[in-house]
């Protein structure tokens, strides 16, 4: 995975970009007509961290993912029509419509949850780490959190104990600046996140979050480590999201210039920027890509719409995997 | 039953290693394992025998039991030490809001083969963050099993089950019975999750109980006997899945209910029961459900403060009086 990545490889970037964007944009509009119920938090603007990481990953690594997690779960390999069906509350949805936005997981692509709880996904990729270590694999697992999330005390218990441990996981920080509403430089003691790993020896790197380029090299190296058994890395992606931190966020904390100011560093289009200059991206390509892309998503769309609700009465499904009659037997389940 | 005769520690310890041979991707996680073989001892020989499996942490209860559900998750199944039921307070997003979620919350995708086992329990002065029974918390939280034994037969056939089960199972062992004894056959078996166990047949009432209280309920037995009242033992070993069934039999075969735990008493496990006896027994009661627990008070230090906190054997007498209107 080391040095420049491929032409194949950058398009991938630059398509797996581009579907996220486009299942997050179309989630955008369906969550405005109300045709999404509950909370919607989007990653538009932070592609390149999800796009970058994954491009390093194989089918077979692990992620924990947050309750932002359309663009991880989407580069890690989900389907995105099932992902949309989860959306809308349908029983063909990931979770059969029990998790919603904030709870897609998907296990037969190593992604072992999106998390409503803030931090929540770190003592897991541990404990999917030591697995992977007890069991003698070399595989790898991708913790991805938050600016806000670094200031959760599971953090520093996790961090420590995959340090102590050498374990194969690579702790993958999306800094978009803002904690729900409160800006990184008002909550968080260090200036760079990445200077937390000092604390527990192993290294920390800050890269530019809206460089897929220079996410996907920082991810392989870390990979790589993590793979021949040197243990964690922190990686902190400097990016900014650019909308609220849930659709209907009046935004009060930031101004609008800024918001601005931070479109202009798209990182969608900056990728497509640099492949054109080395010409791998004609505009045909480029066409077919967003065409095939948006082709997709509206397929997504469709099969989420066309799908059942699940019968009310499945709500008491799925709670228990043994004897789900002696389970249930204690009563209501 | 066999004439051989454990500890609680022992039978642990032999259920333990049974099912790290039986299963290699058994093992046990927690603090102070390897050079002190688990606080109470009760990991003793495993650490030699087991070579890497069973694993010191740091002090960090958060990320021993998220862990526990990140190795669950793919493809172990761990065994975590929480030190005392105290620090799962510690643990408790990972405990009630993590494992016992996953498996619904993503749609049945997952199976999660987790035991969260912790010693919990008054009656050694060890004050308000040693002490509790926090049972309660985890039965009312859906999508885990609770499991609470006291004699060492029930300890080793029901640590085997949850090892073996496919859900994340709370394992409580009240801290005051580690050292008791009981015969322990030879021979490998199995206890069903969910199953209560009749430890005394009576006719007047019936005592539905679990761990400690069992064995306060079987002396308190022995001295209503001499006053002629017979009253029969109902320990539910598991309290989620609740053995309804048994339930139903003792209460329909005796129609007097005291239900007895250590943990507080309001809005304890015990309030749970008397309420569905009430709703679907009401029957068959001849009088109204007695319930016993703790004083709703942390666990103070000294000795006369704790006793007087914490049920024993004469709350299981004082509640049967009331419970039959008369001065015993």
């Amino acid at each position: 995975m080391k040095g420049s990545p491929k032409a194949h490889e950058m398009i991938w970037l630059y398509r797996t970009m581009c579907r996220i964007r486009a299942f997050e944009t179309k989630v955008q509009e369906l969550f405005a007509a109300n045709m999404i119920p509950g909370f919607v938090h989007l990653s538009i603007g932070e592609e390149a961290v999800a796009a970058g990481v994954s491009s390093v990953l194989r089918p077979d690594d692990y992620i924990t993912s947050t309750h932002r997690g359309h663009g991880h779960v989407l580069a890690k390999g989900a389907e995105p029509r099932r992902m949309m069906a989860e959306l809308f509350g349908k029983r063909t949805g990931y979770c059969k419509g029990k998790g919603g936005s904030m709870h897609i997981a998907d296990f037969g692509v190593g992604v072992l949850g999106a998390n409503g709880v803030v931090a929540g996904g770190f003592p897991i990729a541990v404990g999917a780490g030591l697995s992977c270590k007890l069991r003698g694999t070399d595989q790898v697992v991708v913790c991805y959190f938050g600016d806000g999330a670094s200031n959760r005390g599971p953090v520093h218990e996790a961090m420590n104990m995959a340090s102590i441990w050498k374990l194969p996981v690579l702790f993958v920080c999306e800094n978009n600046q803002y904690a729900s509403t409160t800006a990184m430089s008002y909550s968080t003691s260090v200036e760079r996140i990445a200077l937390r790993a000092a604390g527990y020896s192993m290294p920390g790197l800050t890269v530019d979050g809206n460089d897929v380029l220079a996410v996907r090299e920082a991810a392989a190296q870390a990979v790589a480590r993590a793979r021949a058994g040197g243990g964690p890395t922190l990686l902190e992606a400097l990016t900014y999201r650019l909308r609220g931190h849930f659709e209907g966020d009046p935004q009060r904390y930031r101004k609008r210039e800024e918001v601005e100011e931070a479109m202009g560093r798209d990182p969608i289009s900056r990728l497509a920027s640099t492949l054109r200059k080395k010409k791998l991206l004609p505009e045909d390509l480029e066409k077919s890509i967003r065409k095939e892309v948006q082709e997709e998503i509206q397929e997504a769309v469709r099969f989420a719409q066309e799908s059942p609700y699940p019968e009310p009465e499945e709500a008491l499904e799925d709670l228990y995997a043994g004897d789900v009659a002696q389970a249930a037997r204690g009563g209501l389940a | 039953m066999s004439d051989r005769e454990l500890t609680n520690t022992e039978a642990m310890a032999e259920a333990l290693r049974e099912e790290m041979t039986r299963d290699p991707s058994v093992f046990i996680v927690g603090e102070d394992l390897v050079a002190h073989g688990g606080i109470f001892g009760q990991f003793k020989g495993l650490p030699e025998a087991f070579p890497g499996r069973v694993i010191d942490t740091p002090i960090s209860e958060t990320c021993i039991a998220g862990a526990g559900l990140g190795a669950a998750l793919t493809g172990m199944r761990p065994f975590v030490d929480l030190h005392f039921a105290d620090f799962t307070t510690t643990a408790m997003d990972e405990i009630a809001n993590q494992a016992a979620k996953i498996r619904y919350m993503f749609g049945g995708q997952v199976k999660v083969p987790l035991v969260i086992w912790a010693p919990d329990g008054a009656g050694l002065s060890a004050a308000a963050h040693h002490s509790q029974s926090l049972e309660a918390w985890f039965v009312h939280t859906p999508g885990l099993k609770v499991v609470s034994p006291c004699l060492p037969y029930d300890v080793k056939g029901l640590i085997k089950t949850a090892i073996r089960d496919d859900d994340p199972v709370v394992f409580f062992m009240h801290k005051k019975i580690f050292g008791r004894k009981g015969p322990v056959p030879e021979q490998e078996y199995l206890i069903p999750l969910g199953q209560a166990d009749l430890k005394l047949e009576g006719s007047d009432l019936t005592v539905i109980t679990y761990s400690i209280m069992v064995l306060h309920a079987l002396e308190a037995a022995q001295e209503l006997s001499r006053e002629g009242i017979s009253v029969e033992v109902l320990d539910l070993r598991t309290l989620w899945p609740l053995d309804w069934e048994a339930i139903q039999r003792s209460v329909s075969k005796t129609h007097r209910v005291v239900v007895a735990h250590e943990a507080c008493l309001t809005a304890g496990l015990g309030a749970e029961i008397a309420a569905r006896i009430q709703e679907e027994l009401f029957d068959e009661l001849d009088a109204p459900v007695v319930r016993v627990g703790a004083k709703r008070v942390p666990h103070p230090f000294s000795p006369p403060l704790e006793k007087f906190v914490i049920p024993g054997p004469h709350s299981i007498i004082e509640a049967v009086s009331k419970l039959l209107g008369k001065q015993i």
